[in-house]
This record gives structure tokens, sequence and C-alpha cells, in this order.
């Protein structure tokens, strides 16, 4: 809690409609968000047993700054990723983290699984269970219509909810968070259904007393100075990250047609540039942050003739451009916008179900797979019908389509084609074709993402790629964002805190913390997550990367399969001797 | 002459609540933005426009005139002054208040009031805010 030594966390047992709140003096020294998620999930976690068991958790937690510091906006979740079998973390804007916060808690942990579908509603005086019964199979859209008119709070509120691809257990379905944001990657979506949990809505009103307002007011408005007055975060408002389609196209890096190129004829007509000039209509922000860097793009579909059109607004990122646009060949704009739509409603991970239509769409073509199976003509550039594809995975319809449900992994495993598979550590792999430091960051990030040490921005700025340099990078950002992400800092804002405006802002609220604390912060989240991944079977050992990376080029030339595997090994070797000194350390 | 708070750009409006977190903070030493005299809402889902229920600065102001301890006061410009001392709570004023602007503190047990400080204003990143000097 701000100007308190401990951690409000709210214990909610959905089994026996129950909750219970614990002030943890343990975990402040984790901070909050990543640390104090990690932390609660290592706590509550059942190994050797099913990641959508009724007794594994959901946790999601907050960090000290949230909110009310800017561009710290971000709640983490984490889980045991279906998905994955292993280490499950998301993070989502929106105004989950105001929510939390006004409701007087740091951090949530959620086991059990209700008896019928509920929605949950948290504020600071109230913790109830709610029938969701009627709410079962509506897509993210009405559910979220229908909370927000069932429940007060306009403006104050959270509402956070899955689609029908959660409920039917889909292993990348996400958690959408106030229409615009989500808990993407991993299958958190999944692990609420297994719960028969179709929502939750928090707000609250606690009283938040500030202890030393000169101080904190004064560093706030450092910080919103560098924020809106400094080029430290403007691309994000302008372009948004779109305008990394063009940039990446043209250092031959832009994954495109289940990577069977890195660069794509259309890419100026589906680039950041072009989505700003023919659809952007407006841009919103995650409260507490100033600068609106999600972009809402707006198209219009005929549904009749004679003039009859619907105007549709879906939010878009570089992410979304690439796996729902580029690497299915999607040539336009509006048709791009349409995909995200279908993928929105569902309640999916856009990267996810993106690179498994591609995997699809070359399986077909190569006759690994049937018409009727996929029961749509999947070619790349054929909108329509990867709109059929995604309905169809939302709701396994088949036994191709309740296969691919469980992700690329599970897939290949059934049908092949191992070789053009996209995966990096059995997650599916993110929008950059850059080189070694990508490949590996992606492959060995904790929860197998390119945000986990940004890789792709090695590769990208680097002016020579040293093996052992690459390493370093690999590990001291992964160890670096550990820090921002415990405290919920958007990773756009990165630049904006550095270590010096960290510990400002940490003083200014009254946690005296200094650079040691910081790095050791850093070190024990870092190997807690491999102490859990470890813990649940994960082993980098034998580890086969897919054929297809090393034969489209990225912007350094063919990668060398060699090379590239040489580098886990070094990377395995450095992490896995600290892991044994952090270990002994303890 | 006396200057009060407008909110005729908020179609500029990203929704970042920085005007609420500072009016909260700044007028109430709170970061719960519940605090906070502006409110800024969506007309109905984040699909709709952004609208922010402000203090209107009435010159005949209803809440004043509701208030049965003369807690609030005219406010040269518009508006009014609250004086804690003789507030009972008794939260006449919130309903006499027909644009929403005033909503009761109930840890403080009074009335959050517009003091047309100017914070919030300072603190839009795009400039949806602003204030206007008024005649008294």
């Amino acid at each position: 809690m701000i100007g308190k030594d401990f951690i409000r966390v709210l214990y909610i047992d959905l089994t026996n409609k129950k909750a219970d709140i614990q002030e943890r003096k343990d975990l402040y020294k984790y901070l909050g968000g990543v640390g104090v998620a990690a932390k609660l999930l290592e706590e509550n976690m059942k190994k050797g047993v099913n990641p959508l068991h009724e007794r594994q958790p959901i946790i999601i937690s907050i960090g000290p700054l949230s909110t009310i510091f800017p561009v710290v906006t971000k709640a983490v979740a984490t889980f045991i990723s279906p998905h994955t079998g292993e280490y499950g973390e998301s993070h989502a804007g929106g105004r989950l983290a105001m929510a939390i916060r006004n409701a007087g808690y740091d951090a949530i942990v959620i086991t059990g699984k209700a008896q019928k579908p509920t929605y949950l509603v948290i504020t600071d005086k109230n913790i109830e269970f709610k029938d969701a019964r009627a709410m079962w199979g509506l897509d993210i859209e009405e559910t979220g219509r229908v909370i927000r008119e069932r429940e007060p709070g306009p403006g104050k509120r959270s509402i956070i909810r899955i689609g029908r691809a959660g409920e039917n257990l889909v292993t990348y379905s996400c958690v959408n968070v106030d229409t615009y944001r989500h808990f993407g990657r991993l299958g958190i979506g999944a692990v609420f259904g297994s719960k028969n949990l179709k929502a939750m809505m928090i707000m609250g009103e606690e009283d938040l007393p500030i202890a030393n307002l000169k101080e904190y007011f004064k560093t706030y408005q450092e910080i919103y100075k560098k924020v809106t007055q400094t080029d430290a975060m403007a691309k994000y408002h302008e372009l948004g990250t779109p305008m990394n389609i063009k940039v990446l196209n043209s250092i031959s890096s832009l994954p495109t047609k289940n990577l069977l190129q890195s660069t794509f004829e259309h890419a100026d007509d589906i680039s950041g540039e072009t989505f700003a000039e023919k659809n952007l209509v407006r841009k919103v922000s995650c409260v507490g942050c100033p600068i609106g860097c999600i972009h809402i793009g707006q198209f219009r579909r005929e549904f009749d003739k004679g003039f009859e059109y619907e105007s549709i607004s879906v939010s878009y990122d570089h992410e979304l451009i690439y796996a729902l646009g580029s690497l299915l060949g999607i040539k336009t704009t509006d048709e791009v916008l349409q995909i995200i739509e279908e993928v929105e409603l569902a309640g999916l991970d856009a990267i996810s179900t993106g690179v498994v239509l591609a995997w699809a769409t070359e399986a077909l073509k190569k006759g690994l797979i049937s018409r009727e199976d996929t029961l749509a003509n999947l070619e790349f550039g054929n909108t329509m019908e990867y709109i059929k594809a995604i309905d169809n995975i939302a709701d396994r319809i088949n036994e191709f389509y309740y296969t691919i449900g469980k992700g690329l992994k599970e897939a290949v495993k059934k049908y092949g084609g191992e070789e053009f598979a996209l995966l990096y550590g059995g997650n599916e792999m993110a929008g950059y074709h850059t080189g070694y430091a990508f490949a590996l960051g992606q492959t060995v990030g904790a929860r197998h993402s390119h945000l986990d040490n940004a890789g792709y921005s090695y590769d990208q700025s680097a002016k020579e790629l040293k093996d052992e340099e690459i390493i370093d990078y690999v590990i001291n950002e992964e160890k670096e964002r550990a820090i921002l992400t415990s405290l919920c800092i958007c990773l756009f804002a990165r630049k904006v805190y550095d270590r010096p405006t960290i510990l400002k802002a940490l003083n200014a609220i009254g946690i005296n913390w200094n650079d040691q604390d910081l790095t050791k912060l850093a070190n024990d989240i870092f190997f807690t997550k491999l102490k859990i991944k470890k813990e649940l079977g994960y082993s980098l050992e034998n580890y086969k990367f897919p054929k297809r990376i090393f034969e489209t080029p990225t912007m350094w030339g063919n990668m060398d399969e060699e090379r590239l595997n040489r580098l886990l090994k070094m990377y395995i070797e450095r992490v896995e001797k600290e892991y044994e000194d952090w270990s002994r350390g303890k | 002459m006396p200057k009060v708070l407008r909110a005729d750009n908020m179609n500029k409006c990203l929704g970042c609540f920085t005007c609420m977190l500072t009016c909260a903070a700044v007028n109430h030493n709170n970061h719960n933005l519940a605090k906070s005299s502006i409110k800024v809402k969506t007309r109905g889902g984040l699909q709709s426009k952004f609208a922010a229920t402000i203090c209107v600065a009435c010159k005949e102001p209803a809440c004043a005139e509701a208030c049965p301890t003369n807690a609030l006061v005219k406010r040269p410009g518009g508006g009014v002054k609250l004086i804690e001392e003789k507030c009972i709570a008794c939260e006449k004023c919130v309903s006499a208040c027909i644009v929403g602007s005033i909503h009761m503190d109930y840890d403080r047990k009074i009335p959050i009031v517009c003091r047309h400080c100017g914070a919030c204003v300072r603190m839009c990143p795009h400039n949806c805010l602003s204030m206007e000097e008024v005649s008294e």
C-alpha cells in the first residue's frame, strides 16, 4: 500500500464464494507488479497439476507507483500457462491498475472454480459473486455492455472479460481489459474459462492520503514534463508502433506470408502511415498516461446493397498488423482491421492466432491438412476465409480446430510441418525477423515474449553482431525490465524511467531504496521466474529452432543455425551458473 | 478578473484522467481520483466520446441556495466557495446541482466542490480544458 510497508492481497476463492485479505509485509521487498505476482504464483501454483485445473491460481497485481505517476499504467497477471505449460505472465493497460488501486488492493489471487458462470464485482466495500450464466457465449463487446449497464461507476471502474475462445479453453485466448487493452498472451483467457469466470468489474473510492504532497507533486511534474515535452515518447503518440511496418520492411525484417518472405510487396498499403491517413479516428490513453498511444482505426462495411454501411472501430498496433496482416498476406488496412475485429470479439490473442493461421495456410497448400479440416479456403490474402477460420478456432468446431486451439506446438505434433511453424520456446513468434538477438531473446525470455528483453532492438541498433554482446544484452535487458515491470511502468516509457528517475519517484512516496536495492530486485525477480519455470519442467536442452527462420533472410542476411544453437548454449551456461550462485546466496 | 473552468474541447480528450489525478492530489491531498471535482467519463463505453462533468460556475448557484448552514458562499465570477467548518454534510447541495458536479467525500464528510483553481488545466496534455476570464 502507498505509504505503508506491506502488500495488501485480496484472496478470492470461487469454489466457496469467500474472500480473505492479508497484509503481507514479507512481499514488500518485491515492490509490486511482476515481483509480487511471480512470488504469489510460486506460493499458490500446484506442480504437476493441469494449468486449467481449478486449484491453479490467477494473480493480478499493481505496483507502488501505479496510476500516481505518469505512464505507470500496467497491471500484471501471472498464471500457469495452458499454452506452454509453464510460467505465464501478461501485462495490460487500460483502467485496471487504477481500479485495483482505488479499491485498496495491491494484488488479487483467484483460486477455485465457480459452480456456474460467474462475474466478480470487487469494490473497496464489497466482494460479490454474480450470476453470469446469460453472458456465457457472449462476445467481448456485449459482455462489456451488459456489465456497464448493470453496475455503477462509469469513469471509475474497470471491466475485464473473456469471449468464446476463453470459455472454450483455447490456449491462446485472452482477457479483454476495458475494450481496447488485453492480457493477451499465453492463454489467461482459458484460465478464466476453466474457473467459470466470465468477467470482473473493479472500482473503489478508498481513501489514499498523500504523505508528502510537496515532494510527490514536484516529482510528478518533473516526470510529466519529461513525458510530454521531450521526444522520449513522441513516436507512440504520433504514428504509434505501426511505424515499424515500413521500417522493418525496408531492412528485410518484416515477417510475411508465414515468413516465406521478410519483405512484403504491400507493406506500404498496410503501413502505419497508411493507417493514419485512411483509418485513424482517435487516440486514447490508459489512466495516468498523457501520451495516447492507443490508436483507434475505423472501417466501414457494406452489409446490404443501397449504400447500407456499418462502421466499426478497433484499436491497432504493430503486432496486430504483422500477425493479422503481413504474415497472412493481407493487402489493405480495411481488411486488416476486419480481421482484428473478429479476433477481438472472440477473445483470442492476436499474435498466436495469426501465426497459427499462417502455418495452417501453408500446411493446407502442402497437403498436411485438407479442406475438410479447415472448412475454409485458407490462402494468403484471403480475408473472408481467415475470418471464418477465426470463428472456428474460438468455437473449436471440429477435430482440426480443436487441435489448433491448443496452439501451434500441439498442431505440429499431430499434423507435422514443424519446419515452418513459427514458434520460439513454445510460443508463436512476434513481429520481427531481425536476427540472432530477437530469435534467442524470444526463446529464452521468461514468458517467451519479444518484450522480455527486446532482442529485436539489439539487432536493429548494433553495428556488428557479437556473440558475447548478444548474451550480455539479452540477460541484462531482461533484468532491467524486471524492475520496470515490478513497478508496472509501461515499457514505452522505459527511456523516461531510468534508474535515477525510478528512485526519485520511489523516494518521493517514502520508499527509500537505492541503486543496489534495484539491482538485487532485478536479480531476485529474474531467478524467481526461472525457479518457477524449472519447477514446472522447463528446459532448453535439446531445443530445436524452426527451419523456416534460417531460410528467410533477416536484416543481417540468412541466420546460421549452428551459430544460433551456439548462442543458446552460451546463454544456458551463463544463466545456469548465475542461477546456482543466486540459489546459494539465498 | 476572476477565471472559471471550461471544458470546451473534450473531443480532443485522450481519457488519461491526469486532470482528475491532479485535482485529487492538489486540492484533496489524495491519490484516489474519486476525490476530484472534475469528473471525466465516457458517454457509454470506451467507444464513445469522453465527457467532463465540471462546475459550470453558476452566477446564481442552486447549491448555495440549498445549503441550510451557509457553508457554500458565492464565488466572484460564478460558482461557490466551501466553508468547511459550517458544513454539516447534509448533501442537499449534491442534489441541487443539476449538472452533477458536486459529490460527497464520505471520508472527510464534506462535499467536493470545484475551486476553479486551474490545476487540471495546467496538467491536461491535449488542451481540452481552459480557464476563462469572466466578470464579477
